[in-house]
């Protein structure tokens, strides 16, 4: 194994025998130095971490015990090398770390800052059973990305010589990127074919800058094309061109990565008034058209008293960009306890730090609007805890007539999507389960008609940055033995 | 970047416009529509398509001077490019051979319904196209009309041309005349809203296709719903087309005008700039 081996080289053997395990653990955890909230809760664009430095990161390095069963590895949906990569901070080479987070994670600088780590690698860190803080594996990502971006001195990855295939992605979201660096890596000839006029997909449209910010993404997105990866915008598959358009013109391949479309509602009474809206429109008006720029023509609401309905990672993004344009009151509406929220644990904190109000089991059942069909008021049903439900949390249940009226002027609702249709829509023979989801094959992220491959959200309905990611590059894998074996 | 190739003006405010994209020419189909931008921080904003030219690879719009947007658009003359467009999108109109069709469009929405006459005319049906306009200078797109009609009828509010009357007055006098068997109808919302309850009320199949606000237009921000027969619709994809009788028109006439307070300001401000530059060139 490639894991024990890098363990057993000296260099590492003797870092890990040079500090007792004791001293590791005893050290307290970095705290990621971040804007000030009062500051940042008016300030649309700045980043709200501004990363560790240096020493901060090596000193954190230390803390990881480097295992020899290292669990937080099976808690990566993409089994990145953690040990040897902290290992090469703590020794000083950052480079050298950022390339080996390159060898598994196609985007390390946007997984460093949205991975919900104490879920994944950091909820299982040996370190928790020692009742002591997990390592910062989320930061020294980002670190090790941060400082490899910074230097001027990207890797820009080997790629094999070209094979003259043709393959398509469609989409160019997480999933999307990580599938077309891997085939380009293999040799092929990669157009990804993008909807909307900027490529990035999600890490454009969805999340704000002031957690992912734009630059970054674009970085990445120059690497691939440095790599040869060609990107085509304002381009629908299945509507400008279809999937037949494209095995006509060569393509021997294509990779389904569409996303998530169309937003959920709750499907209650006053949701179509004026100022009701998804996250989705909020957050692609804020973020990919910058509305709240006075150069850019796209108009936005600017609300006083906003209330955003879900507890996810797209609700905090809402909630916490309606402070930033001005909300003198945002409001996150969730049905469940904070305990149940699927939001990363640091967007919560960050959240509260801001003057975010949470509103816990509470549900709307009712928008209000005055005569111009505007938004006024939200009636909420008070909830309270009840048994597990299928997903093991506890689910909300109705406390029977108690209700309360809260003034709103703005309104946005991010309770989930459901996948883009556009492609099931237009593809013959294609296998889509009764929410959308296109059908694929497990290992291989093949679909029912043999040449389409599919991952991201248009396969796992809503997911993770890192689990589409991971998707891409399981798809390139396939597709390329696939290729191979055709030939 | 699709570039501009020819530019008409049917009135001071109304403008054809040509436009090379050769992969929408081919693709596009009666009722979809694009979404174009002008400008890095331009607006994504939906158009529907009114014509393609397969050989010269163009694609025909037909604007109306609003508000910010749509104004930068028409500002760009031959030879310029517009910065972003996508498509065709939402649902083809669904042709067949229905029989009598009355085909009711208003000011600017004659366009669009340009290659629906024609498709179904194509398709064996008696076409009777009723085109209504403020006055006879908006009238657009007649001689076309003509080519792929059975009969025009022209309705002016002012009686400077054609019939004195609105739209519906129009409708209703076919309606009376013989029996028709399907009305398709294209127009500013509150035009369409008329010509519904009219339609609904001899019972006149009646589809409306619809223009609401949108942001991306392929199914993603939901900023087009529409309440049709009580369900929540998404333009972009279900439509644009819907059964005019099940369309809450109140509704959608109320989410039109959610911006219009911004826009307005917008509006202003940008027409001042424009104007301000125009006095330091001459």
């Amino acid at each position: 194994m490639k894991i024990n081996e890098d363990r057993a080289e000296a260099w590492r053997v003797e870092l890990r025998n040079a500090i007792k395990a004791k001293d590791r653990t005893s050290i307290e955890r970095v705290h990621m130095p971040e804007l000030n909230a009062e500051y940042r809760s008016h300030n649309r664009v700045e980043e709200v971490n501004l990363g560790l430095t240096a020493e901060q990161a090596m000193q954190e390095a230390k803390r990881c015990l480097d295992c020899a069963n290292p669990t937080c590895m099976q808690g990566c949906p993409v089994g990145i090398s953690i040990p040897t990569f902290i290992k090469n901070i703590e020794r000083g080479e950052f480079l050298e770390a950022a390339k080996t987070l390159k060898e598994t994670s196609a985007l390390p600088a946007v997984c460093g800052r949205v991975c919900p780590q104490e879920k994944q690698c950091e909820g299982v860190c040996i370190h928790l059973k020692m009742n002591k803080e997990a390592v910062a594996i989320g930061h020294l990502e980002r670190f090790a990305a941060d400082y490899e971006r910074e230097s001027g001195n990207i890797s820009v990855p080997t790629v094999a010589p070209a094979n003259n295939i043709k393959i398509a992605g469609v989409g160019s979201g997480p999933a999307g990127l990580a599938f077309a660096g891997d085939m380009a890596k293999m040799g092929y000839e990669v157009v990804v074919f993008e909807a909307l006029h900027e490529i990035g997909g999600v890490l454009k449209y969805g999340i704000p800058e002031f957690r992912l910010p734009n630059d970054i993404v674009d970085v990445e997105i120059q690497n691939l094309q440095a790599m040869g990866v060609h990107f085509v915008t304002n381009c629908v598959v299945g509507k400008t061109i279809s999937i037949a358009d494209l095995e006509q013109d060569g393509f021997k391949g294509i990779f389904v990565a569409s996303g998530a479309g169309l937003p959920r509602f709750m499907n209650i009474k006053g949701e179509n008034l004026v100022g009701v809206m998804s996250s989705n429109e909020y957050l692609t008006r804020v973020n990919l058209m910058d509305a709240a720029n006075p150069n850019s023509d796209t108009p936005v609401f600017l609300g006083k008293k906003v209330a955003v309905i879900g507890g996810g990672n797209t609700a905090m993004d809402s909630v916490r960009t309606a402070r930033r344009l001005g909300a003198e009151r945002a409001i996150l509406v969730y049905r469940r306890s904070e305990e149940e929220m699927p939001a990363r644990l640091e967007e919560v904190k960050h959240a509260k730090e801001e003057g975010i109000e949470f509103l816990t089991l509470h549900n709307p059942i009712e928008y209000k609007g005055n005569e111009q069909g505007r938004v006024t008021q939200m009636v909420l049903q008070v909830m309270e805890l009840g048994q597990p439900d299928a997903s093991g949390r506890r689910s909300p249940v109705e406390i029977p007539g108690k209700t309360e009226t809260i003034e709103v002027d703005e309104v946005i609702v991010s309770v989930g999507v459901s996948p883009n249709p556009l492609i099931p829509q237009s593809v013959q023979g294609l296998e889509v389960t009764k929410w959308g989801t296109v059908v694929v094959d497990n290992d291989t992220m093949q679909s029912a008609v043999p040449i389409i491959f599919a991952g991201g959200d248009i396969v796992r309905g809503g997911a993770t940055v890192i689990l589409a990611m991971g998707d891409g590059r399981r798809a390139a894998k396939a597709m390329d033995e696939w290729i191979k074996i055709r030939k | 970047m699709n570039k501009i190739v020819s530019k008409e003006y049917f009135s001071a405010n109304v403008i054809k416009f040509e436009v090379e994209a050769p992969l929408i020419a081919k693709s596009r189909k009666a009722g979809h529509f694009v979404m174009v931008k002008v400008g890095a921080k331009g607006e994504r904003i939906p158009l529907t398509i009114a014509d393609a030219d397969l050989q010269k690879g163009t694609i025909t719009l037909v604007v109306q001077k609003m508000g910010v947007s749509s104004s930068k658009l028409c500002a760009l003359e031959v030879g310029e490019y517009i910065t972003d467009m996508v498509g065709p999108l939402g649902k083809a109109t669904h042709i067949e051979k229905f029989g009598t069709v009355i085909c009711a469009c208003g000011g600017v929405g004659t366009a669009p319904m340009m290659p629906i006459v024609a498709a179904l005319k194509a398709a064996g049906n008696r076409i009777i196209t009723v085109i209504a306009a403020r006055t006879k200078d908006l009238i657009i797109l007649e001689e076309q009309m003509r080519e792929h009609s059975d009969e025009v009828i022209v309705m002016t509010d002012d009686g400077s041309y054609g019939t004195q009357g609105l739209v519906t007055n129009g409708i209703e006098a076919v309606i009376n005349r013989e029996k028709v068997d399907l009305c398709v109808t294209i127009g500013p919302a509150i035009m369409m809203k008329f010509v519904s309850l009219l339609t609904k009320k001899y019972e006149v199949p009646t589809l409306a296709s619809l223009n609401t606000i949108m942001v991306d237009g392929t199914g993603m921000c939901g900023a087009c719903r529409v309440s049709v027969g009580g369900k929540t619709k998404f333009v972009c994809v279900d439509g644009p087309e819907f059964d005019a009788h099940q369309v809450d028109f109140d509704e959608m006439l109320m989410r039109l005008g959610g911006y219009r307070d911004i826009e307005r300001e917008e509006n202003i401000s940008y027409q001042s700039s424009v104007n301000g530059q125009q006095k330091t060139v001459s």
